[in-house]
């Protein structure tokens, strides 16, 4: 039973070092490739704080606290994007028939899908998330608790983001070239979450909590740490859930994902 | 037990056309309907048919690939779209038009995830692909992308890959498509060794006959998703060897020969081919043609596996 848990991970860890090794065969291309997308994702921030400029707070929020949020969500879907980015690619592998050949090893098909030419290009943008993460912290009054709700909040945020990279990749099994689908809901709800939700209307609020659980990894505990109410008036507990949230998530994708993986219909030649 | 034990085995696809603006319109495609068959372990057989007959759906199901829409499928004793990553150890599957082998990395390299994936220890690992190369001619070529690789070298890369955790099973989707003469004998004769010193059982599917009288003993028709022969190879010869041809080149382009006792096939231009009884003699028919047509040639064919094979398919048995 251990082993049948432990090996695909042991799997998956032996799959993405040959990648690396691979990549890193090739260091100059590598190295402009890891500037340029830590450039690009530096900019994303910057726009943010440009907006700052002329006013001083947003939706009741400042800068820091702003960067906080957005630190979050941007740690949680740098991990997951640098993990198992390549489950993206679920149409592409149907088309060419990859997927075929993924079915006949004997390693569980979401790992082989997960490593699939793993890169570290990938890293830039948990660089610049991080990065915006430190620069926030010290906004926060920190106790012990409040650390380890941020821990938990950052673990919970790279899970739930592996959630939602597979369960909106799974569309694919149905309609092969749908990768950008997938993006409306993952980086789309990234970018929402990345401004006080006192800002939108409230359903948008509401969906972002019960449809589509984002919130839960970032706004709620970020509320928790900074020793706010939710403004929108919902209960104060919801500030301690971002690890179920995810489990619902993660189980939710699983489940599909198997759906998917049996309906598969193959290719006709 | 037999090793592979397939018993009304089923699958359909329901294939969506347009039909129309906005429109589509649903049918159904039985790609393989009441399959049954046996393989013992250590056969070689050959699975040919017509194209879109059913021959990779099938071997998609008998890897787990493809989920049957119904009947019995067993193969090593694993129910293989259940039990896929278990059965995964016990086979390997080359699909000729496709490569398992990754693009941009180098052979070797591809070579090693597959020792990972499949934790072949390291000796044997080494002793597997040493053997392989050399069988196979490939030590050149280990260092160099598999994207810059002939379709030659990329298929001996792909069967190298497929044997390296040694497969109780190998199944193999055309593996010779698009390989020069030299190759294909090559690897006929790889795979005759391999059967003949490791005992891997060999399903293959091909278009080229010559594969299936070099390797197979048995072999198995199947058209419309059903088999409609299954037996020796010489059997298959005996049951559609009944006519034999007399191809006849006449000085001019005609009417197609009509004489007693034989009937016109083909005609292409001047040349006619015509087919008569095989037990029959050919001399009175040679005789009849040329006292009442202007012939410049004439020439006599025995019956060959293939169009032993094109009758069944026509009959559809
Ligand atoms: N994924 C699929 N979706 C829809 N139809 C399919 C699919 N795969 C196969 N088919 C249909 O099933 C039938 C059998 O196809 P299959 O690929 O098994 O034929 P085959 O015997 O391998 O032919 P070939 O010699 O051309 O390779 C064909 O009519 C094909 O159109
Ligand atoms: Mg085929």
């Amino acid at each position: 039973m251990a082993d049948r848990l432990w090996r695909p991970v042991a799997c998956y860890g032996d799959m993405v070092r040959l990648w690396i090794r691979a990549e890193l065969s090739y260091p100059a291309s590598f190295a402009m490739l890891v500037v340029g997308s830590m450039m690009i994702n530096a900019l994303d921030f910057v726009a943010i704080a440009i907006m700052f400029s002329s006013i001083d707070t947003l939706g009741g929020f400042g800068l820091r606290e702003i960067a906080l949020l957005y630190g979050a969500t941007g740690v949680g879907i740098g991990v997951a994007d640098t993990a198992i980015g390549s489950v993206e690619r679920i149409g592409e592998f149907v088309r060419t028939g990859r997927l075929d050949q993924m079915l006949t090893k004997p390693v569980p098909l979401l790992v082989q899908v997960c490593s699939d030419r793993f890169t570290l290009r990938r890293l830039g943008r948990i660089t610049q998330a991080s990065v915006v993460l430190v620069w926030a912290l010290p906004i926060v009054d920190w106790t012990p608790t409040r650390v380890l709700v941020a821990v938990v909040m950052l673990l919970s945020s790279s899970a739930l983001f592996f959630g939602l990279f597979v369960l909106f990749s799974c569309v694919q099994f149905w309609t092969t070239d749908a990768s950008e689908f997938a993006n409306a809901f993952t980086y789309g709800g990234n970018t929402l979450t990345q401004y006080p939700l006192t800002v939108f209307p409230r359903e948008v609020a509401l969906a972002l909590t019960f449809v589509l659980p984002i919130a839960f990894v970032n706004w709620y505990p970020c509320l928790y740490l900074l020793g706010r109410s939710d403004p929108n008036g919902l209960p104060d507990w919801l500030q301690f859930c971002s690890p179920l949230a995810a489990a619902a998530v993660i189980t939710v994708a699983l489940l599909v994902w198997r759906t998917g993986v049996r309906r598969y219909t193959s290719t006709g030649s | 037990m037999p090793l592979i034990d397939v018993a009304g085995l089923e699958r359909t696809f329901v294939v969506r056309r347009r039909a129309g603006f906005m429109r589509r319109s649903k049918s159904v495609v039985r790609a393989v309907q009441d399959l049954t068959f046996s393989i013992e372990a250590g056969e070689m057989v050959g699975y040919i048919g017509p194209n879109g007959a059913g021959k990779s759906t099938t071997i998609k199901m008998l890897t787990g690939i493809l989920v049957p829409t119904s009947g019995e499928l067993r193969v090593a004793g694993l129910e293989p779209s259940r039990q896929r990553t278990d059965l995964a150890r016990r086979i390997g599957v080359v699909f000729g038009q496709r490569t398992t082998l990754w693009w941009d990395l180098p052979l070797r390299d591809s070579f090693e995830l597959l020792q990972k994936i499949y934790r072949v220890p390291d000796q044997r690992f080494r002793e597997n692909l040493d053997r392989f190369v050399e069988l196979l001619d490939l030590g050149d070529q280990l260092d160099t992308p598999v994207r810059q690789l002939s379709l030659g070298q990329r298929m001996r890369g792909d069967i190298t890959a497929a044997l390296l955790h040694d497969p109780e099973i190998l199944y193999l989707d055309e593996p010779t498509i698009g390989l020069d003469v030299v190759s294909k004998g090559r690897l006929r004769e790889f795979l005759r060794a391999l059967n003949a010193e490791r005992g891997t059982t060999l399903l293959l599917t091909t278009h080229d006959l010559q594969d299936i009288e070099a390797l197979c003993d048995r072999v198995i028709v199947i058209d419309h998703g059903t088999s409609v022969y299954d037996g020796t190879l010489a059997g298959l010869h005996a049951q559609g060897g009944s006519t034999r041809t007399l191809v006849v080149d006449l000085v001019d382009t005609g009417p197609p020969i009509d004489v007693p006792g034989a009937e016109v096939r083909k005609v292409e231009g001047p040349r006619q081919w015509l087919s008569f009884p095989a037990d029959a003699s050919a001399a009175p028919l040679v005789a009849a043609v040329a006292s009442a047509y202007d012939v410049a040639d004439l020439s006599i064919q025995e019956p060959d596996i293939e169009d032993v094979i094109r009758e069944l398919y026509s009959h559809g048995a």
